[in-house]
């Protein structure tokens, strides 16, 4: 096989050819097109040139927004420039977009195509976002596949370069950019053949220079404004040819020819689908399927959307055509149709001779919605009807406006040449990663022909991965699930009575399971449901006890070498002592410059797994194992019938009519899903426990929670309830329980770090101790309900600023998707305990918008009065805006409702009405009061029929406090959002902002942001962070009214605690800076609060509180709470991958940076150490 | 004044050699700086096997712990080229030292297996380090091994090593051997060059407050010093081999009596981080002022002058000396 050939994915292959072809590229996270900007980094970061031997500037900028700026900028200066972007990043940069075409500029713009954010947010793909930019002036080059994508980005950049008019390349985020497939890699040679060198220093003369003076971005009037914009027509005109000449010559070279609007299918067609993207793919290999037996059907593939050649379009159809069905990826509701169905319509219009053929237009593959052959033989089927549905959708089931067609399920055009396997995996037991070696393996030491796709679900800790590979000898165009699977794999025991693993599974198939079980128990333990399956698809059952072998090899919980070698083993897809070989020496080459004790234990697995992996012969259809309910008999409707499917894989099943019709959802659902994650759990020690209430605040799932109750309570109290007496003198006499919710644990053990009580007798215990969750479930199942029906303590009685007592609120935030030992969500916890039933979100998008609002449930929940925080997610750059939104409008109906008040006093009464005008609402007890006061208003109100009264009666709430949080990462705060949170915080507003600081973009994989430290690892920083961090909480002390606040609860949880007290107090905006610890900095999660202290200790963060309240009282209003940093930070640095890797890999540089980052430290403390030793200068005050 | 003397074949310009510490090796810096004030040599800080195994597990451990679970994040940190996990950079400081000073760079190799003993020694001789001391530290706790198989590990490990290099090798051992005199033998017998007498084992200390085991560093006392003299004059003469004297040597006076006991060369850390790296100037400075006010004319001719078996009283260093020291021990205060 030529070596030529690489397994890669789409992003990758972009990236290859962007990066060779450009000499500034700004780079901006976001999903899925953040790989290209990360292999960019990396590349530029291990000094690899481009095409002319210069290594290319890559640059992150603050948003899509800044980087569309840069990019112009840089393309009016003459750089070859790019940049890579997706969905609301594109929308970002439509400004620009304009600017850039108007001004004829050369350049390519490469996007992952991806949703947009609507009824609801969507990191998956379809053309929202491309379509969204069509009239920008940009060209729109579509690739279908993963070998187009690393094509048409070199014929993109021949073009632009021959023709002026600048680039979309855009290809199907996920289903291309993600897919990995075999592609045959570009030889410079070839990118040196096509790229003119003239057309380069062409481009760079046109660039601004003092050298030669030009001015450019002039303002325009009526009377030359219109001619000038009709100027550029004949570069336009031209744009179609040069594209098709570039192919054309691409094609010379390569033996690769593609076409504008290529043709496939029958040459005497009568139905045609015309469709651009993935999805095409799908359509072609239906069409070779049909037309193989007689159909006489065929697909016209549109590459160049624009400038649309409605010409070649049309004379690309066959003249015996008689019906069109044309199928766009994007929904313009209220449009007269899809936009590639209309330009169709024009183009035929226009260009067609003869009988026009009736032309019908569909929607299809919204967000990733599969789009296999059943669906398109229904397109073609609609096409056969007399009077075929227009404006249809497929894939769907449209019940309430009716425009899905029904579709055959069964319908397959697999065929027997290609092997098709599926793997149920955890996130965590590297299935996908094994799978991904596999694919290369095959791939590139085989001749066939290979493709892996996964699919991730919506959780960061439990995540399932369903791995989806094929190969073959022929090229492979399955752009859509494996439903017909010669293979599956199911790495996890706990599948089995979740979700259906064998639904892929075809008749014979063989199932490959992981048990803890021995051979011979395995049948009799299988749920019935997957004994009768197996037995009716007669599947060959080998199971492995891959958790032993892989505990044995020293790889505890990584199970994936263990399961690819049975792979490879039962597969067939090499001989097996070569199979074997194989992965050894892709071992030798994944893990070889990691070190040989990570090669040694990975080829101790191989060794040792054959011999463990056993064919079980197919019993009766016996057992005694059920599948559990998925939830609750008890759970709400809607979460029984739509969200429980969703939980299952099966919410592609779900209607129109079940769904909201506004992205309206109820909160309170995370806890019906009990997803056992944990494999263990904390167990409590009451005879050692001090009750502090330290364990319940960490909890980042709010698994772990206290109660304190009078004895009668316990009447009814399961046997194994634990209990013992409350020790707080407050609340003498009565009795206390930590209780653990075992089915929500996620077993990060954060609570058992943060523990201060150890066992006098045996120290290496603690009140709080982990254990294996399996025997506990039931027991501590019946101990978790009991507890929940003990009442709450009474919330106004509670002394809120100590954490023993506050911590005995009850959370409204609960068993979120979070990742294990999470560092934001405590602090979100805090505030729903604290002000959760007062409280409205406006949640920043990120790690936080994503486990707090990610179907299929919700952890944000309300309490026995149905109050519970109000939460939505409007963008990532406008978050602060749109907080502050909230408060106005929470002003205004409180200000309305007021000004109704003091007109009603001989309705309601002057001393009501005097009641609830004056009311301080400091406390709990006096909210609790003011809301006695509105019943009684409302009750008032009742059948009283003025307009006011009626007006008054639905504002009457809004005379209780109503606090708006606004909430985000860094990366919205510190970058994309900043602007907006500036404005908001000297807006002078009552709004309290809390910015988790993890000092990466976490949600997308952590690259840099401007919180990111120096000489911090992360993606985009690929070198290390060569900046300091921005220090927000001094920006924002700078106004002198806001609120500052920074914390880090494992340094000091009481401090943390004051803060958001404060903060909420405070009558004015107020800003909390948490420091919230990642799965990005390569740490312990389990012991990450405790390394909170040492970052706190080694002065790298700053614990202190500026409220502008004490400058009243003449005090100083900062007060630095840190003491002076200990020691160096070199020792708490280094116990984090984030800086260890640059020590590894850049020795040097990781010296130096770790001295100036001392140095910004030290600065730091000594500034804020002066500040806070001056008196304020007011001398009124003194 | 002639204050040179060899050590390990090695000539070195004065007894005044650093001993493995990081703080006051892991910078070049610093070694640039300890030779100007007088250092003749430096035994760079240990490179410990076991360490660099935990390091390159714990970076697969966290490179790899969240990936490919989340369609957003498949990964948490870019890949870099190289990974220099291992010795790399170790090695790579051996080239810089001995780029940066004329005086004589010995490394210091701590190993966990045969194998890594070998390897990593022939790494450091690559690297161009004059010798290598052997770092052997380990706490038997096994109570199946006897001490005759401890003692074989030891004899094992050098001959290893021996085998799989030609620079000179010293071996640092602790005294904690049923026979030391037959162990330094043994060793002798094995090919050792020399012999660092002795590793001081840090020992754990436990907090009573927060019932926690505690292992903060302490610094070496000058009564320290007496062990290690005490066994370098014992075997000086018998064994043919070379001494280097380690342990609570704190002034210049302090590494005279270790060249009268038999010592090549003294390794000097504790006195250096107390008292910083200029100290090695007055060490020097107090060494050639006695040898002045005593006239002698070279390190060379004291030492092994009151090793046991030069000394005019070789019971002296025997345990039953001990025994009636501490019976005619009368303190000058009260003590009931």
């Amino acid at each position: 096989m030529s070596k030529n050939y690489k397994t890669l994915d789409a992003n990758e292959a972009v990236a290859k050819i962007a990066y060779k072809l450009n000499e500034v590229i700004c780079i901006y996270p976001i999903t899925p097109a953040s790989p290209m900007g990360e292999w960019a980094d990396e590349w530029a970061s291990q000094i690899q040139p481009n095409l002319w031997g210069t290594i290319p500037s890559v640059v992150e900028m603050q948003s899509e927004g800044g980087a569309a700026g840069a990019v112009h900028g840089a393309l009016q200066t003459g750089s070859l420039t790019t940049t890579f972007t997706s969905s609301q990043g594109l929308l970002l940069m439509i400004p620009n977009l304009y600017k850039i075409a108007g001004e004829l500029t050369c350049a390519v713009i490469h996007v992952a195509a991806r949703s947009l954010a609507a009824q609801a947010l969507s990191i998956f793909g379809d053309h929202s976002d491309v379509m969204a930019v069509r009239s920008t002036g940009f060209a729109l080059l579509c690739s279908n596949s993963v070998q187009e994508a690393h094509d048409f980005a070199l014929i993109s950049q021949v073009a632009t370069l021959k023709t002026r008019v600048p680039f979309i390349h855009f290809f199907d985020g996920f289903r291309t950019s993600h897919e990995i497939q075999k592609i045959e890699l570009l030889e410079e040679s070839v990118l040196r053949a096509l790229i003119s060198d003239d057309e380069v220093l062409a481009h760079r003369a046109r660039g601004l220079s003092p050298d030669r003076p030009v001015l450019r971005g002039t303002a325009q009037n009526p009377d030359v404004y219109f001619q000038g914009r009709e100027s550029v027509n004949s570069y336009y005109d031209a744009c179609a040819d040069a594209v098709q000449t570039a192919m054309d010559q691409f094609g010379e070279l390569t033996g690769r020819h593609y076409k504008l609007y290529e043709y496939e299918g029958d040459p005497n067609a009568e139905r045609v689908i015309i469709i651009m993207g993935s999805g095409a793919e799908t359509v072609h290999e239906t069409v070779d399927y049909l037309t193989a037996k007689g159909e006489k059907v065929g697909v016209l593939k549109v590459r160049l959307y624009r400038p649309l050649d409605g010409e070649r379009l049309a004379a690309a159809l066959p003249k015996t055509v008689q019906k069109i069905s044309v199928l766009d990826r994007t929904k313009e509701p209220g449009a007269g149709g899809e936009p590639l169905y209309l330009d169709v319509i024009t183009a035929l219009t226009e260009y067609w001779s003869g009988n026009m053929p009736k032309v019908v237009g569909g929607r299809y593959g919204l967000s990733s919605k599969e789009f296999d052959p059943a669906m398109v033989k229904a397109v073609f089927d609609n096409l056969s009807l007399e009077k075929s549905k227009n404006h249809f959708t497929v894939g769907i089931n449209d019940d309430v406006t009716h425009t899905s067609l029904d579709y055959d399920k069964s319908f397959s055009t697999e065929g027997e040449k290609v092997v098709r396997a599926v793997f149920y995996g955890l996130g965590s037991d590297g299935t996908v990663g094994a799978n991904k070696n596999s694919i290369k393996i095959i791939g590139e030491e085989t001749d066939n022909y290979a493709q892996g796709y996964f699919v991730y679900d919506s959780k960061k800790s439990g995540a399932v991965t369903v791995s989806h590979l094929r190969f073959g000898p022929d090229k492979i165009r399955s752009t859509y699930l494996i439903s017909q699977a010669n293979f599956v794999g199911c790495h996890q025991w706990l599948f089995l009575e979740k979700l259906d693993v064998l639904k892929e599974a075809k008749e014979g198939a063989v199932f490959l399971l992981n048990t803890p079980y021995e051979k011979e128990e395995v049948w009799d333990q299988l749920p019935i449901e997957v004994q009768e399956k197996i037995v009716r698809k007669q599947l060959k059952l080998w199971v492995i006890n891959a958790n032993k072998v892989a505990r044995e090899s020293g790889m505890a919980g990584r199970v994936n070498t263990v399961m690819q070698v049975c792979f490879f083993y039962l597969s067939g897809v090499l001989p097996q002592d070569e199979a074997i070989s194989k992965i050894k020496e892709t071992i030798q080459k994944t893990y070889g410059k990691k070190g040989p004790e990570i090669v040694e234990m990975n080829l101790k697995a191989v060794d040792n797994t054959v011999q463990n992996l056993f064919q079980v012969p197919l019993g009766t259809v016996s057992s005694n194992i059920h599948k559990p309910p998925i939830v609750s008999p008890l759970a709400p409707e809607f979460m029984r019938e739509v969200q429980a499917k969703m939980l299952i894989k099966e919410g592609d099943d779900l209607p129109v009519s079940v769904l909201p019709c506004d992205g309206t959802y109820p909160t309170g659902t995370s806890k019906w899903e009990k997803r056992n994650v944990g494999q263990s759990i904390p167990v409590w020690d009451p005879d050692v426990c001090v009750q502090c209430g330290k364990c319940v605040m960490v909890c980042p799932h709010a698994v772990i929670r206290g109660k304190t109750y009078e004895e009668s309570e316990l009447a009814n109290a399961p046997s194994a309830f634990k209990f013992t007496n409350t020790r707080d003198k407050d609340f003498a006499g009565e009795k206390f329980t930590i209780q653990v919710a075992p089915e929500d644990c996620t077993g990060c053990g954060i609570c058992v770090d943060v523990c201060p009580a150890k066992n006098k007798s045996t120290p290496s215990k603690k009140a709080i101790n982990m254990q294996e969750q399996q025997p506990l479930r039931e027991q501590e199942r019946e101990n978790w309900d009991f507890f929940l029906d003990i009442p709450l303590p009474d919330r106004t009685k509670l002394k809120l600023n100590q954490i023993r007592q506050q911590q005995l609120q009850e959370p409204l935030f609960e068993f979120s998707g979070a990742c294990a030992g999470c560092g934001e969500t405590p602090y979100l916890k805090l505030i729903s305990q604290l002000f959760g039933d007062r409280t409205v979100v406006a949640n920043a998008t990120g790690c936080s918008s994503i486990y707090s609002g990610n179907l299929p449930t919700t952890p944000y929940t309300k309490n026995a009065e149905g109050r519970g925080i109000a939460w939505s997610n409007s963008l990532f750059e406008d978050n602060a805006e749109f907080g502050l939104g909230f408060r106005i409008s929470l002003d205004k109906h409180a200000q309305f409702a007021l000004e109704l008040l003091q007109k009603m006093g001989g309705t309601v009464g002057d001393n009501l009405v005097n009641s609830l005008i004056t009311s301080s609402q400091h406390s709990e007890a006096d909210i609790w009061e003011q809301r006695e006061r509105v019943e009684e208003l409302k009750r008032q109100l009742q059948g009283i029929n003025t307009p006011d009264a009626k007006q008054m009666l639905s504002l009457a709430d809004y005379l209780v406090k109503k606090t708006v949080w606004i909430i985000g990462g860094d990366g919205w705060a510190y970058d994309i959002g900043f602007g907006g949170l500036d404005h908001v915080i000297a807006s002078g507003r009552n709004v309290n902002i809390l910015v988790m600081d993890t000092e990466v973009y976490s949600n997308t994989g952590g690259q840099s942001s401007k919180a990111t430290p120096r000489g911090a690892v992360a993606k985009f920083a690929a070198g290390g962070k060569p900046s300091p961090k921005k220090d927000l909480g001094m920006i924002a002390m700078t106004y002198g009214n806001v609120y500052v606040a920074s914390v880090a609860m494992g340094a000091r949880d009481e401090h943390t605690l004051r803060a958001f007290l404060e903060a909420e107090a405070y009558n004015g905006p107020s800003i909390i800076i948490a420091y919230s610890h990642c799965i990005a900095h390569g740490i312990n999660m389990n012991t990450a609060m405790s390394h909170q202290k040492e970052i706190v200790d080694s002065g790298r963060w700053l614990l202190y509180r500026y409220n502008p309240e004490l400058k009243e009282q003449g005090k100083n209003p900062l007060l630095l709470d840190s003491h002076a940093p200990k020691k160096g930070i070199a020792d708490s640095m280094y116990q984090e991958n984030r800086f260890r890797m640059l020590k590894s890999s850049k020795p040097e540089d990781a010296k130096r940076l770790l001295k100036e980052y001392q140095q910004d430290i030290d600065n730091r403390w000594h500034t804020y150490e002066y500040l806070s030793h001056q008196m304020p200068s007011n001398p009124d005050h003194k | 004044m002639d204050l040179t003397t060899t050590y390990l074949g090695l000539k070195f310009k004065s007894p005044l050699v650093v001993g493995a510490a990081a703080p006051l090796s892991e910078d070049i810096d610093h070694i640039k700086t300890m030779e100007d004030y007088g250092a003749s040599g430096i035994v760079l800080h240990s490179l410990f096997e076991e360490q660099i195994k935990q390091e390159r597990l714990a970076l697969y451990h966290h490179t790899e712990y969240g990936t490919h679970s989340y369609a957003e994040a498949l990964t948490y940190f870019p890949e870099p080229e190289i990974f220099h996990v291992g010795a790399n950079s170790y090695l790579y400081h051996i080239q810089k030292a001995k780029e940066a000073v004329d005086i004589p760079i010995i490394a210091s190799l701590n190993g966990d297996s045969i194998g890594g003993w070998t390897d990593y020694a022939k790494n450091i001789e690559q690297a161009g380090a004059d010798a290598i001391e052997l770092n052997v530290y380990e706490i038997p706790t096994d109570m199946t091994k006897t001490g005759a198989e401890i003692e074989q590990i030891y004899i094992d490990l050098l001959h290893a090593v021996k085998d799989a290099v030609k620079i000179p090798v010293a071996i640092k051992i602790s005294p904690y051997f049923s026979n030391m005199a037959n162990m330094a033998k043994r060793l002798t017998d094995a090919g050792a060059d020399g012999l660092v007498l002795f590793n001081r084992f840090y020992q754990p200390d436990i907090d009573i407050d927060e019932l926690e085991v505690t292992s903060n560093v302490l610094l070496s006392s000058p009564q320290d010093m007496r062990l290690p003299m005490r066994w370098i004059a014992i075997l000086y003469g018998r064994l043919n081999v070379d001494f280097a004297a380690t342990s609570g040597i704190n002034k210049g006076h302090d590494v005279l009596k270790m060249m009268m006991a038999g010592a090549n060369v003294t390794l000097i850390v504790s006195a250096l981080l107390r008292h910083g790296v200029h100290y090695l100037r007055d060490m020097e400075q107090e060494m050639l002022h006695w040898m002045e006010e005593h006239e002698y004319d070279s390190i060379k001719q004291m030492q092994g002058s009151m090793s046991q078996i030069n000394c005019p009283d070789e019971s002296q260093f025997e345990r039953v000396q001990y025994m009636k020291a501490l019976q005619t021990f009368h303190p000058e205060h009260s003590f009931v």
